[in-house]
């Protein structure tokens, strides 16, 4: 059944104005009438308008809709003519909701001091979120069953074991290319064979731990963030409270505890891959191993492997906490896993960096 | 337009619907037709195979054997695929969780058929759109996001989407589930007038007594107990006489809202 394509036509009777649709009103000829029709209605404002729709052939919602709005262009109320009662029910039905002012929200109007409230207000739940962590630690022998050990396993495999691979591959090339690097200006002042020292210094008190610490931001935290996230928004961590189990201490310390236990085994395992990095370059410069292994020996002392693996432990705990509140704290809705994923990365680095530059002032007061 | 039995013009026929999940059979041998502005109702208990059946009416899942013919065309067997591109602008589809876009307002919900498939000016989307928002009743919330309404708002929101391109046959799975009884109300009269005034064809899901009784023209049940290892259809009808008239004791237990007799299975 071909129905013809619809048609506007205007007869101009001095005050008197009829406005006559044709054919087929649906979606696709709407489109292709909508401006035509709206700016006819605007050219004869404030003469009476008569909509004729006698030679309508169908008439969608998407037609009564132009209908409406070609009234609405006009500004007064326009006589419809011979409608079928059909297309008169479908013009009440979109008369009814375009008579509705759309919702203008109001812009939102922050002052400095709502600014820096919100932030305070931050910055203190941050805080009682570590004094949660700490108190649900502290309750674990109470709590024992609330926590998991096959999550805790779980999670230890996931942010550590599986993450041996790039922490090595990472560390190695770190190690080469650190040593490389420092080779060129070291051989100017004739200290070729110090660039062990310095890459296993650096390696062990900074690199190591910072590097380690990056990829557990990248790799686990978002992850943590985006697992305990979806639990949130599918009401899981709320079924948890209202049986009783403290999300806390079932979600966040098994997470937390796995990557307090693979930090240090990662910067280990980072340190050591870049040694073998620089004792690559080195052996290139024609430096046996013997001498290469003597000098990481006699200058690097077990002080800067302990305080990098110290350093391992706080960025662990760190990292994971932030990536397991920004899971805690998220939203509502499909995006809300995807800003807790990147507040976890984001939040988890930087907080490694701040931290890391509160360590610095204070292994150099306490002179080690 | 109420047109109880086969038309000569069926907007669906079904014929020899099968679905096997692997060695499992979900049910077997379905065939039915639904006339144009008919509104069909399909039926049964948990597990019967009704939300299964509704996925290989609106394309989501090709039956193990079977054709189904949309507005005249079969949409499975070979180039399928090609005869789904043309039938899917003619049908809207309601989710029993609604599926709307999480990152897009009600109204931008309802407007991305319109901008995907029509060269309506934008201002023309929006009143379209409002439009369809207002016969489900939430034009004042036509600017919020789906998590920050009910379910029940949500549910409306799907069928204004669903509603969008004007579909002449639409399905919706379970669309008064978890709606208090005013609002199923409203929906079953909203159903009851786009059929009268737009001709819309109605596949529904639904478990919801009253609004069988008052919207559907034909039910189909399907169920697993008449039959040994698979479900098949156990009813076909008008829903008021099939309460009335039925012999099984099943159609008899859903109509009358009872319990099974004790070895009616």
């Amino acid at each position: 059944m071909a129905t013809p394509a619809a048609q506007l036509t205007l007869a101009d009777a001095g005050s008197q104005v009829v406005l006559a649709f044709a054919g087929r009103l649906d979606a696709a000829e709407v489109a292709r009438l909508w401006r035509q029709a709206l700016d006819a209605a605007r050219r004869v404002r404030g003469r009476n308008l008569t909509i004729d729709l006698s030679a309508v052939e169908t008439c969608d919602m998407a037609g009564a809709t132009l209908l409406v709005a070609t009234e609405q262009a006009h500004g007064a109320p326009a006589a419809l003519a011979g409608g079928s009662e059909h297309v008169q029910a479908m013009v009440a039905r979109a008369r009814a909701a375009a008579s509705v002012p759309p919702a203008v929200p109001a812009p939102p109007q922050q002052t400095y001091k709502e600014l820096l409230r919100a932030g305070l207000i931050a910055a203190g739940d941050g805080f009682a979120f570590l004094g949660q962590v700490a108190l649900a630690a502290l309750r674990l022998p109470a709590h024992r069953r609330m926590m998991r050990f096959s999550d805790l396993f779980r999670y230890a495999d996931q942010a550590g074991v599986r993450a041996l691979p790039l922490v090595v591959m990472l560390g190695f090339l770190m190690g080469l290319i650190l040593a490389f690097q420092s080779a060129v200006p070291m051989r100017e002042f004739g200290a070729e064979l110090f660039v062990a020292n310095l890459v296993s210094v650096s390696l062990t008190r900074e690199l190591g731990p910072l590097l380690a610490a990056v990829i557990l931001a990248g790799r686990t935290a978002s992850a943590f963030a985006a697992e305990i996230g979806t639990m949130k928004v599918n009401e899981e961590v709320d079924a948890l409270t209202t049986m009783g189990i403290d999300p806390v201490t079932m979600l966040v310390l098994p997470r937390l505890i796995a990557a307090v236990l693979a930090m240090p085994v990662m910067a280990v395992a980072l340190d050591l891959a870049g040694l073998l990095g620089m004792a690559v370059v080195m052996r290139g410069f024609g430096y046996p191993l013997a001498i290469i292994e003597a000098q990481v020996q006699t200058w690097t002392t077990p002080a800067d492997l302990l305080g990098g693996l110290f350093k391992a432990v706080c960025f662990g705990a760190v990292i994971a906490a932030v990536g397991c509140r920004s899971g805690l704290t998220t939203g509502l809705g499909p995006r809300a896993v995807g800003v807790s994923a990147t507040a976890a990365v984001v939040g988890g680095i930087v907080a490694t960096i701040v931290l890391d530059g509160i360590f610095a002032v204070f292994f150099n007061r306490l002179g080690l | 337009m109420a047109a109880p039995g086969p038309q000569p013009d069926p907007i669906i026929r079904a014929t020899g619907l099968t679905q096997r999940f692997g060695r499992r059979t979900i049910f077997r041998d379905v065939s039915f037709t639904v006339a144009k502005g008919e509104i069909f109702v399909i039926l049964g208990g948990s597990g019967s195979g009704k939300s299964t059946l509704m996925k290989q009416l609106i394309g989501l899942l090709r039956p193990s054997a079977g054709r189904i013919e949309i507005a005249g065309r079969e949409v499975t067997g070979p180039g399928a695929a090609a005869a789904w591109a043309g039938v899917q602008r003619q049908i809207g589809v309601m989710f029993q969780a609604g599926a709307l876009f999480g990152s897009m307002s009600l109204l931008e919900n309802v407007m991305l058929p319109l901008e995907m498939f029509t060269d309506l000016p934008p201002d023309a989307r929006v009143a379209i759109a409002r439009v369809k928002l207002g016969l489900v009743g939430l034009i004042d919330a036509a600017s919020l996001y789906p998590a920050e309404i009910s379910g029940g708002m949500v549910k409306r929101a799907a069928i204004a989407r669903a509603l969008a391109l004007d579909p002449p046959l639409l399905f919706l799975d379970e669309p008064a589930a978890g709606l208090d009884p005013i609002t199923a109300a409203g929906l079953d009269r909203l159903i009851l007038g786009l059929r009268a005034d737009l001709g819309t064809t109605f596949v529904v899901v639904t478990h919801e007594l009253t609004s069988i009784l008052t919207i559907a023209d034909r039910c189909l049940m399907l169920d697993r107990h008449a039959f040994p290892d698979a479900g098949g259809v156990i009813a076909l009808g008008d829903p008021r006489r099939l309460g009335r008239e039925s012999q099984d004791p099943t159609v008899h237990a859903f109509f009358h809202r009872e319990p099974l007799p004790a070895g009616a299975a």
